[in-house]
C-alpha cells in the first residue's frame, strides 16, 4: 500500500468552479462547432415560436372574448344576484387555505420569506391588472388578505394548541357541505337548481367529489384484490379488469341512462350527481391499482414484524402497512387525481357546462365567431395552474414523509 | 458491556419447567418441499438455546412456526401451555408472549425508534402512551440507543437498528425470545454490538432461543446447542461437548467448515 502524505490530500470537499455566464455557456453550448450549430439551431427555433406567439397574442389576438364571458367561464349560467354565495365559498376556502398553511409551517423560522411576498404581490398586481379580474378587484384583493392572515392565525394558533391539525381536516371536511349548501341553496337559502351550475365552480365542485369518493373506494378494491377470501379477491378482481375495459365516455353515458334504471320509478339523481358518481367509480378501479402497487412494495417483513408483536391485522394494516404503501403510491395516487381533473372535460359530452363545455357554448356564439385560439389558451392556462398545483402539493407531501435522512 | 464477558457462561440455572414444547413438526411448502421432517424439541424457562445449522437446514423455519409466522402440517407445537392452532385469537395471545428479532431488523420507518418501541405495548398491552414511554426509554437506555429515541429508523447504523429491534421485542414483556439468525445482515464493526446486548440479555435469565452462526457467542451463552441439517434435528448437546466433542459426524463435519 502506497502512504499518502498529510498534504497530499485535503479533506475539504473541493469548491465547484463558479464559472460567470459567458464562461459557462462557452463551456457548455459552444465547446465546438458541432455544439454552437446545434445551440444556434435550438434557440433560433424556440425563439421564432415564442416571438410569433407574442406577436400573436399581443396584435391579433381579440381577447374581449375573456373578459366579456368572465362570469360565463367561472360560474355558468349561477343568477348573477346570488354570486356572494360564491363568493363566500371562495373567501372560505382561501380563509382555510391560509389557516392550514400557517399550522403546517408553524415551525418554520418565517412563513413570508422574500419569495412568497414576491408571490403575494404578484398575484394582487395580476388581480388589478388583468382586465378579466380587474372589475372584481374589490373583491378578489381581500382573498389574498384572507390567505395571508389565516396563515399568521394558523401558525399563532398552531403554536399554542399542537393538535389542531385534526381540527383543520374536520374544516376542510365540514367545508364541502358548507360550499354545497351555498352553491345549491334550500335550508333557508334560495334554491339555484344544478342546471345553473357551470364553468370553473362546476368543474373543481366534480372533481373535488370524484376525488373524495374516489379514494376510498379505490382503497377497499386494492385491499379486496389482495384479500384472502376468495370471493372478495374475486369480486374486486372482476370490478377493476371490467371498468378499466370500457372508456370513460361510454361510463358516463352508461351513468346517465343506467342509473336511473335500477332505482325506483320518479326517484332519478340529479345529474351531476349521476356523472360524479360515474367519474367516481371509473377512478376507483384505476386508483386501486395504484394503491395495490404501494402495497406490494412494502416488505413481507414489515407485516411479519408487526403480527410477531401481538398485532391483529387491522391494526397492522393500518399502522404498519396503509402508512408505508400510500406514502410510496402518492406520485401514482396524484397522477390519478390529475387525471381524473381533466376527465371532468368529457363531462360536456353528457350535457354538462362545466368549464370545457361554458367554452364550446361561448364560441357558437357568433359574437364570438372565431375566437377559438383566445378562449382554448385561456382554458388550457386555467387547467394547467390547478394541475400543476396538485403536482406541487403531491412533491411536498412527499418531502415531508420522506424519513430516509 | 465487557463486563459480561468476564463471567463464567451460563451463570443461571435452567428450570425444568417447559416453555415450547415441539413434536413431531413436519412443514411442506407451498411447492411441495419437505423442509421440516420430523423435528422434537423442547425449551425449558430460563434457558439460552441456540440452532445452528448450513442453510436450508429448515432452521429459520422451524423457530418461525413457534410464533405461528410459518403454519406446520404435521405434529403439534405448544407455547407457554397454548397449542398452536388455526384460531386467530390463540396465535395472537401466543404472539404476545414470544418476542422474535429478525435478520433484517424490520423496524417501521415510518415511526421514530420510540413509536416503534411503543407502538405494540399501546396498541396490544392498551398501556397508557406515558407508561409506554417510560418502560421504552429504560429500555432503549439498556440497549444503549436512547439519544437516538426520536430519529427514524433510517439514520441509524445497521448495528443501532437491530438493537432497537431488540428493545421493540423486549418492551412487550415477552416470555421467550427468538432471534433468528440476528448478525447475519450486519456489517463485521457491528456484530458485537448486538451480540453483547444478547450476552446481556442471557444474564436477566429470559428464554432464548438463538438461530446464529456466532460460534462465540454459542460456546459462552448457550446453555444447550442444537444441530439442524436437512429438515432434522441431528444432534443436541452441551456447548462444550457440542464444540469439542461432538456425537454425531454431521456434526464435525458441520464444525469444521465453519471454524
Amino acid at each position: 500500500m502506497t502512504s499518502v502524505t498529510p498534504d497530499s490530500v485535503s479533506s475539504a470537499r473541493p469548491d465547484v468552479l463558479a464559472l460567470g455566464p459567458v464562461a459557462w455557456a462557452k463551456k457548455n453550448l459552444f465547446s465546438d462547432w458541432f455544439n454552437s450549430l446545434l445551440t444556434i439551431l435550438i434557440v433560433g427555433i424556440f425563439g421564432w415560436g415564442i416571438f410569433r406567439l407574442v406577436l400573436w397574442a399581443l396584435t391579433v389576438a381579440q381577447w374581449q372574448v375573456i373578459p366579456n364571458n368572465f362570469g360565463l367561464f367561472m360560474s355558468g349560467t349561477f343568477p348573477s344576484q346570488l354570486y356572494t354565495r360564491i363568493w363566500a365559498i371562495l373567501a372560505i376556502i382561501c380563509g382555510l387555505a391560509g389557516l392550514s398553511w400557517g399550522v403546517l409551517g408553524r415551525n418554520v423560522s418565517t412563513l413570508f420569506s422574500r419569495n412568497v411576498l414576491i408571490g403575494l404581490g404578484a398575484v394582487c398586481a395580476f388581480i388589478v391588472l388583468f382586465p378579466p379580474t380587474r372589475p372584481n378587484s374589490l373583491q378578489l384583493l381581500p382573498m389574498v388578505a384572507l390567505v395571508a392572515g389565516g396563515a399568521a392565525a394558523g401558525r399563532q394558533i398552531g403554536r399554542k394548541f399542537p393538535g389542531v391539525g385534526k381540527w383543520i381536516s374536520l374544516s376542510w371536511f365540514l367545508s364541502y357541505f358548507v360550499a354545497l349548501w351555498l352553491l345549491g341553496g334550500g335550508l333557508g337559502l334560495t334554491k339555484v337548481s344544478t342546471n345553473d351550475w357551470g364553468g370553473l365552480v362546476l368543474t373543481l365542485f366534480t372533481a373535488v367529489s370524484g376525488i373524495v369518493l374516489c379514494f376510498p373506494l379505490g382503497l377497499l378494491l386494492a385491499l379486496g384484490r389482495r384479500s384472502a377470501l376468495p370471493v372478495v379477491r374475486l369480486l374486486s378482481t372482476a370490478y377493476i379488469e371490467l371498468v378499466r375495459g370500457v372508456p370513460l365516455v361510454a361510463f358516463l353515458f352508461m351513468g346517465q341512462v343506467m342509473i336511473p334504471l335500477f332505482l325506483p320509478i320518479g326517484s332519478r339523481p340529479d345529474r351531476i350527481l349521476r356523472a360524479v358518481i360515474a367519474l367516481a367509480l371509473f377512478s376507483a378501479a384505476y386508483l386501486a391499482e395504484n394503491v395495490r402497487a404501494g402495497l406490494q412494495a412494502v416488505p413481507r417483513g414489515q407485516r411479519e414484524a408487526a403480527m410477531s408483536l401481538g398485532l391483529n391485522t387491522p391494526t397492522t394494516l393500518g399502522l404498519i402497512i396503509l402508512p408505508q404503501a400510500l406514502k410510496i403510491a402518492i406520485p401514482a395516487i396524484v397522477g390519478q387525481f390529475i387525471s381524473l381533473f381533466q376527465d371532468t372535460t368529457l363531462l360536456s359530452i353528457v350535457g354538462l357546462a362545466e368549464l370545457l363545455g361554458i367554452g364550446k357554448s361561448i364560441l357558437a356564439n357568433p359574437a364570438y365567431l372565431g375566437r377559438y385560439a383566445e378562449v382554448y389558451l385561456f382554458l388550457a392556462v386555467i387547467y394547467w395552474f390547478f394541475c400543476y398545483a396538485m403536482s406541487l402539493a403531491s412533491r411536498k407531501i412527499e418531502e415531508k414523509l420522506n424519513t430516509e435522512h | 458491556m465487557t463486563q459480561f464477558q468476564t463471567e463464567q457462561p451460563s451463570a443461571h440455572s435452567t428450570s425444568t419447567e417447559p416453555v415450547i414444547v415441539a413434536r413431531d413438526v413436519e412443514k411442506w411448502y407451498d411447492n411441495g418441499f419437505h423442509v421440516l421432517k420430523g423435528v422434537s424439541m423442547t425449551v425449558y424457562k430460563g434457558e439460552v438455546l441456540v440452532v445452528m445449522g448450513p442453510s436450508g437446514s429448515g432452521k429459520s423455519t422451524f423457530i418461525r412456526t413457534f410464533n405461528a409466522l410459518e403454519p406446520y402440517q404435521k405434529g403439534s407445537i405448544e407455547v407457554d401451555g397454548i397449542t398452536i392452532s388455526h384460531d386467530l385469537k390463540n396465535i395472537e395471545a401466543i404472539r404476545r408472549e414470544v418476542g422474535m428479532v429478525f435478520q433484517q431488523f424490520n423496524l417501521f420507518p415510518h415511526l421514530t425508534v420510540l413509536q416503534n418501541v411503543t407502538l405494540a405495548p399501546i396498541w396490544v398491552r392498551r398501556w397508557p402512551k406515558a407508561k409506554a414511554q417510560e418502560v421504552a426509554m429504560q429500555l432503549l437506555e439498556r440497549v444503549g440507543i436512547l439519544e437516538q429515541a426520536h430519529k427514524f429508523p433510517g439514520q441509524l447504523s445497521g448495528g443501532q437498528q437491530q438493537r432497537v429491534a431488540i428493545a421493540r421485542s423486549l418492551a412487550m414483556q415477552p416470555k421467550v425470545m427468538l432471534f433468528d439468525e440476528p448478525t447475519s445482515a450486519l456489517d463485521p464493526e457491528m456484530v458485537r454490538e448486538v451480540l453483547d446486548v444478547m450476552r446481556g440479555l442471557a444474564k436477566t435469565g429470559i428464554t432464548m432461543v438463538c438461530v446464529t452462526h456466532e460460534v462465540g457467542f454459542a460456546r459462552e451463552v448457550a446453555d444447550r446447542v442444537v444441530l439442524m441439517d436437512g429438515g432434522y434435528l441431528v444432534e443436541e448437546n452441551t456447548p462444550q461437548e457440542f464444540f469439542s466433542n461432538p456425537r454425531e459426524d454431521r456434526t464435525q463435519k458441520f464444525l469444521s467448515q465453519i471454524l
